[in-house]
């Protein structure tokens, strides 16, 4: 059964999107931002498989990644409202934060390369450690992708690649843009690979914990790809799918799954996500404006 | 000593004094030891921190920016400095961005070493001079390999920069004579300020031009300086700095401060120069001074031909840094 830990960060996430999104629509933050809401459950699936030793690469796509390594909604929020106490000093925004060993950037396909580079550091002075990194099926367009595989598997490197393969690259559908299949991209590296369309936290860890455990004892890569869904937008207000599209992705929510096995713990935990967001959206948004880092733009 | 075993040394002693320094490249094994085997000896004595890699300059890049990261520090070998289009996203989406976009100051000791440049008749994509296209990017530095600066303590000054480098080696400079003790020849003396070569005949204080070049432009710079005061009695001063961007124009001017004629030569093609960089920067402190703007010498707007005779065309060589010197001084 599904802890309660796990389900209070499942609905954190999803209520922390859901906040970042009515905000948009109020015109009271700027820029752009990636929900990942759908795929909230795979860093919650993924929290126990790593530790704070390992290296976290995340996306454009990164809110839940960043939450399920660190309690730590209000520094995000924060950073994405340019607001005091920003995890980057409002430097770098929604897609770009470094803590410790969890490092996100915005371009396609960049971070594999520099993923597979901390592994090799790992490989050599922290065996047992990897690299994880978060890439979507719209990365595999880059050539990036292929280069740093190519090294991964040659020089045997503890580089675990989840792929949130949510069908969709921006408003592009997978079949429009990725020939063949990820399956065979890893088989054509010698590259270990295993798919999932579990939404299910426990299920997942159960399907993953020796494959992940190989990647730290025998050092060697592993592609993770969840079958997944993006129920919101791109970024914000740019879903240009058809409806009968948002509604089988909705058929796949792990939120009913959840709240039909559990109504009454969900529930629970889910006034305390929505009350814990709402006090730190009002708190962050009181607060004075980032006043930003000396030589740090 | 030849400028090629200078840096190959320098390589050693990095390696020797320093166990978290890697090296990553195209071909950088023995018996090979690189194309221009300036990496000779270093992947037998060194083991697994020198590492041959696929041909993937981007991912060479990305996996040397995450080693840096990781706490280690890297040195990437880009097999002909033309290829370092194909790690620009790396280089300045990625490394150069990581030293400064988390919000506080990261540490990324990265060193690439771009071989550039032509006269050697390998055409279009392999004679390039790159410079210009990595001029301000913030977090990124660019140097030149130079016969006045021990490579050496080069190595050591860009990785304890903690921040990405670009060094450019210019490849026919790899056989000429490293410069020791002051004397280049019977004529031109040199001596070091700062991080510039100064190199004059007697007083390097009483010169009517000044000649501004990275180090890969020396031997056509001091044969250009020769003529210049033998045939036409103009007597040159050459500047060679190893820090081409951010380009310290404050510390030049002391040694700029004679000076009523300047002149900057680079190996790139015409257009959004690094000389027009120093130049602006020159002239802002130096207009009014000057008997005429800084006068500045680069390749032509054109690609590098792969024939000799035709590549001599587009390059620079010392005939245009003389014609140069000779217009802005006034001579003709």
């Amino acid at each position: 059964m599904i802890a309660d830990e796990d389900l209070a960060l499942l609905l954190l996430i999803r209520r922390f999107e859901e906040k970042l999104l009515e905000l948009f629509g109020q015109g009271l933050l700027d820029g752009t931002t990636h929900t990942c809401l759908g795929q909230e459950y795979i860093p919650v699936a993924l929290r126990p498989l790593l530790t704070g030793d390992d290296f976290v690469f995340s996306n454009h796509r990164g809110h839940g990644h960043y939450l399920a390594r660190f309690a730590d909604p209000a520094g995000l929020l924060a950073e994405i409202m340019g607001r005091e106490g920003a995890v980057c000093e409002g430097v770098g925004g929604s897609q770009h934060i470094l803590r410790e060993r969890f490092l996100s950037t915005g371009v396609q396909g960049e971070s594999l390369p520099v993923a597979a580079g901390a592994a090799l550091h790992l490989k050599r002075r922290e065996p047992g450690r990897l690299a994880c990194v978060h890439i979507g099926d719209g990365t595999w367009g880059e050539g990036a992708v292929y280069e740093a595989l190519n090294m991964a598997s040659l020089w045997e490197l503890p580089l675990l690649v989840v792929v949130e393969h949510n069908g969709i690259a921006q408003s592009t559908p997978t079949e429009l843009q990725l020939a063949g299949t990820i399956a065979g991209r890893a088989a054509a590296f010698g590259i270990a690979h295993h798919r999932t369309e579990s939404t299910d936290v426990e299920d997942i860890r159960a399907e993953l914990g020796e494959l992940v455990g190989r990647v730290r004892g025998e050092s060697r890569p592993l592609v993770v790809e969840f079958a997944t869904h993006r129920l919101g937008p791109h970024s914000k207000g740019d879903d240009t799918r058809a409806e009968s599209v948002v509604r089988a992705a909705r058929d796949h929510d792990w939120y009913p799954r959840y709240r039909a096995a559990h109504p009454n713990r969900v529930d629970l935990l889910d006034a305390g996500a929505t009350e814990l967001v709402e006090r730190i959206a009002r708190d962050v948004a009181e607060r004075p404006l980032v006043k930003g880092a000396p030589g740090c733009g | 000593m030849r400028v090629a075993e200078n840096l190959n040394r320098a390589l050693h002693h990095v390696f020797e004094t320093d166990p978290d320094v890697h090296l990553l490249g195209e071909d950088i094994l023995d018996p090979y030891g690189g194309a221009f085997k300036i990496t000779k000896g270093l992947s037998t004595r060194f083991g697994d921190r020198v590492r041959a890699t696929p041909l993937s300059e981007g991912a060479i890049v990305g996996v040397a920016a995450g080693l840096a990261l990781a706490g280690e520090k890297a040195i990437v070998e880009i097999m002909f400095g033309d290829f370092a289009a194909l790690a620009f996203d790396q280089i300045v989406n990625f490394a150069s961005k990581s030293v400064s976009m988390y919000g506080r100051p990261v540490r990324l000791p990265l060193v690439i070493r771009c071989p550039s440049g032509g006269h050697r008749g390998y055409g279009p994509t392999h004679s390039q001079s790159l410079q210009k296209h990595f001029v301000g990017v913030p977090g990124l530095s660019l140097f030149e390999l130079s016969p006045f600066h021990d490579a050496q303590r080069l190595l050591v000054d860009m990785l304890a920069l903690g921040e990405p480098c670009l060094l450019f080696e210019d490849k026919v400079l790899y056989t000429r004579q490293q410069f020791e003790d002051g004397r280049i020849d019977e004529l031109f003396q040199y001596d070091l300020v700062g991080d510039v070569a100064r190199v004059y005949v007697e007083d390097p204080d009483d010169a009517d031009c000044v000649l501004i070049a990275p180090g890969g432009l020396t031997q056509r710079a001091l044969e250009a300086l020769r003529e210049l005061l033998i045939r036409y009695e103009i007597n040159g001063v050459l500047l060679v700095p190893t820090r081409l961007y951010p380009f310290d124009a404050e510390a030049l001017l002391p040694l700029l401060k004679r000076a009523k004629a300047i002149c900057v030569a680079e190996d790139g093609s015409a257009g959004g120069t690094w000389g027009a960089e120093v130049a602006t920067r020159l002239h802002e402190h130096l207009w009014g001074r000057l008997r005429r703007p800084v006068k500045l010498v680069h390749a032509a707007d054109r690609v590098v031909p792969a024939a000799a005779h035709l590549e001599r065309e587009v390059l620079v060589g010392a005939a245009k840094i003389r014609d140069a010197v000779l217009e802005v001084a006034g001579v003709r």
